[in-house]
């Protein structure tokens, strides 16, 4: 049932579902609230919403107070509005002082099209990760935000969600499964490469796993769901024996997922690493669908360039 | 007779708080010579009297148990006052002796700015401005919906008004009609780069917190009885308070008082002394 509604209904549904399992929880918004899909949440719970007017500085320090009282404090808005606007005060209420508030950032990557590079969340998992004690977790489809949201609920600490993609993000689980913050899901096999995503670009990297199969290469996926605490364990897992690790992500390659991979990499070994994300660039606006397709982020493009960067790394050319 | 007892008690209570006030004064100048270093000094002595107020005869807390659930909560919101807290708390006993005199030595608990630490009364880390007040809405608020009857004073100063963030906390606690929140601005007119009406001036400070809808009231920051009935619990109010207290950066110091560079400034040994000599 959730696998195709948006992910800002999605994460309007998962509060709504678990405010009952978790009365302590609120949900605050800055004038955002019906964007963010909690306008059931707002009918139903009326005295757990606070809208703080268009503040998101104000609404960090009044959930950061919240939550040293007790309660478990939702916060969501466009993702630059959370992450850089009040940057600041989420470093010092939740990352310095931990409180445990979770913050919702919508609409993250480029899935606001024509809203514009204002509003599109290009370096927000590069800002977040560098706080210290910030749980970030980025989910693959409205299944796993639903998953998400329920586990960061139970989580005792400070959580950024990052959600991507937009209304009829494409599915990538079907079925039930086991969602725990930290521990990445392999969700194919193979031997030549793995291929590690998040968000959005997992459900990319499972359509660039087909056409790769077609053409004799065979790879593993890896859903890096959580990017930190990042699962370095499965990492070097699967890493072991592959011609080659990629990573996916609707993100600026400064700083998110494929920093991350190489980081853990740099004080490891030596691995051919492709870093698949968005240039450093205020691009041009456009719909969601041909941004991804300008910027090389379909599954068929994915392809394509793991399959040149194959060659090239064995000396052919493309 | 019982006007006669009220004013003997009066009278005993405020002896108290001077006691109180001296002592945090004498804290301060000493923890900062011994730390051989810079501190926070002049805006440090502004406050003192504000604070000995609130801990002496305003603020509800339990020494025994220093994380009770319904004590008030006191946010020192301007950061770098931590040594004039550090020194309060060191008074009235949730630090004691040898944990004061690590003041800012390596990898202390107490250093330029508040660390969070309830153990020790602390309820917030602190040092960026402008952080304290949105705290404290949200704290009010939790208490309101925990029909809880604790009260949230929030310390600030007249300089870290300049930030944004002070104004849009300070526009949404009355919209919550938050009566349990008490902010203070400790006005020494004076900030780091020297004095504030040369810097940023407000055209009307008290004008700024009367428009959001605050219930305002400026007095002498270092009267105590006049402190002790601005802050004093007042049941028929329906909003939030700021109590804007005038005051002299260093004060109680003679060779301190209004002078820029004690905002952060070292004693050396003749200065100490000197120090030591207005708080006899």
């Amino acid at each position: 049932m959730w696998s195709r509604i948006g992910s800002r209904a999605s994460y309007g549904q998962a509060i709504l579902s678990i405010a009952d399992s978790y009365p302590n929880l609120l949900g605050l918004s800055a004038d955002l609230g019906t964007s963010s899909g909690l306008a059931p949440f707002m009918r139903k719970y009326k005295e757990r919403f606070i809208n703080v007017g268009i503040a998101e500085q104000n609404m960090i320090g009044i959930a950061a107070g919240l939550a040293k009282e007790g309660f478990i404090p939702f916060v969501s808005s466009f993702a630059p509005f959370l992450s850089m606007r009040a940057s600041e005060q989420i470093r010092m209420e939740l990352g310095y002082m931990q409180h445990n508030v979770k913050v919702v950032a919508l609409g993250s990557g480029l899935a606001l099209n024509f809203l514009g590079n204002s509003h599109y969340g290009l370096e927000d998992v590069s800002v977040m990760r560098a706080i210290p004690n910030i749980c970030t977790v980025v989910p693959a489809d409205c299944a796993e935000i639903f998953k998400s949201i329920e586990a960061c609920a139970k989580y005792n600490g400070p959580v950024y969600i990052r959600l991507t993609g937009g209304v009829g993000n494409p599915p990538v689980y079907t079925d039930d499964y086991n969602f725990q913050i930290g521990k990445s899901i392999l969700l194919k096999e193979g031997a030549d490469v793995l291929i590690i995503a998040n968000g959005t670009m997992v459900a990319k990297a499972i359509e660039a796993h087909g056409i790769l199969e077609a053409k004799g290469i065979s790879a593993d996926i890896l859903n890096m769901h959580t990017i930190k605490p990042m699962d370095c364990e499965s990492i070097e897992k699967h890493s072991i024996g592959k011609e080659l690790i990629v990573t996916v992500e609707e993100h600026t390659k400064i700083g998110g997922l494929g920093s991350a991979v190489s980081e853990y990499f740099s004080n490891k070994r030596n691995v051919n690493h492709l870093m698949i994300g968005l240039p450093d660039i205020f691009g041009k606006t456009a719909s969601y669908e041909f941004l991804l397709n300008s910027y090389g982020l379909t599954g068929e493009k994915i392809s394509h360039t793991i399959i040149k960067t194959l060659k090239k790394n064995k000396g052919y050319d493309d | 007779m019982r006007k006669k007892k009220y004013l003997e008690n009066k009278m005993k209570n405020k002896s108290k708080i001077n006691k109180i006030s001296l002592n945090v004064r004498r804290h301060i100048v000493n923890a900062s010579f011994e730390s051989n270093k810079s501190s926070h000094i002049g805006g440090s002595l502004s406050m003192v009297e504000i604070l000995s107020v609130l801990y002496g005869s305003i603020l509800k807390y339990d020494l025994k148990n220093t994380n009770w659930d319904d004590r008030d909560r006191f946010i020192l919101s301007k950061g770098h006052g931590a040594l004039a807290l550090f020194s309060i708390l060191h008074e009235v006993g949730f630090i004691n002796q040898k944990e004061f005199s690590t003041y800012q030595q390596n990898e202390s608990e107490f250093i330029s700015h508040p660390i969070m630490n309830t153990d020790y009364g602390i309820e917030s880390s602190n040092g960026s401005l402008g952080h304290g007040l949105s705290m404290g809405v949200g704290i009010s608020l939790a208490a309101k919906l925990k029909n809880k009857s604790f009260r949230t004073f929030i310390l600030m100063g007249d300089g870290e008004c300049n930030e944004g963030s002070v104004w849009e906390a300070a526009i949404s606690a009355p919209y919550f009609r938050l009566n349990n929140l008490v902010a203070i601005v400790d006005r020494n007119k004076m900030q780091n780069d020297g004095q504030s009406k040369e810097i940023m001036d407000y055209s009307s400070f008290e004008g700024m917190w009367n428009s959001c809808g605050w219930e305002v009231v400026s007095i002498d920051g270092h009267d105590i009885e006049k402190l002790y009935f601005a802050l004093k619990h007042d049941k028929n109010l329906e909003k939030p308070k700021v109590v804007i207290a005038e005051t002299i950066k260093g004060k109680g110091i003679s060779f301190m008082e209004n002078v820029s560079s004690w905002h952060h400034g070292k004693l050396t040994k003749n200065l100490f002394e000197e120090a030591i000599q207005d708080l006899k």
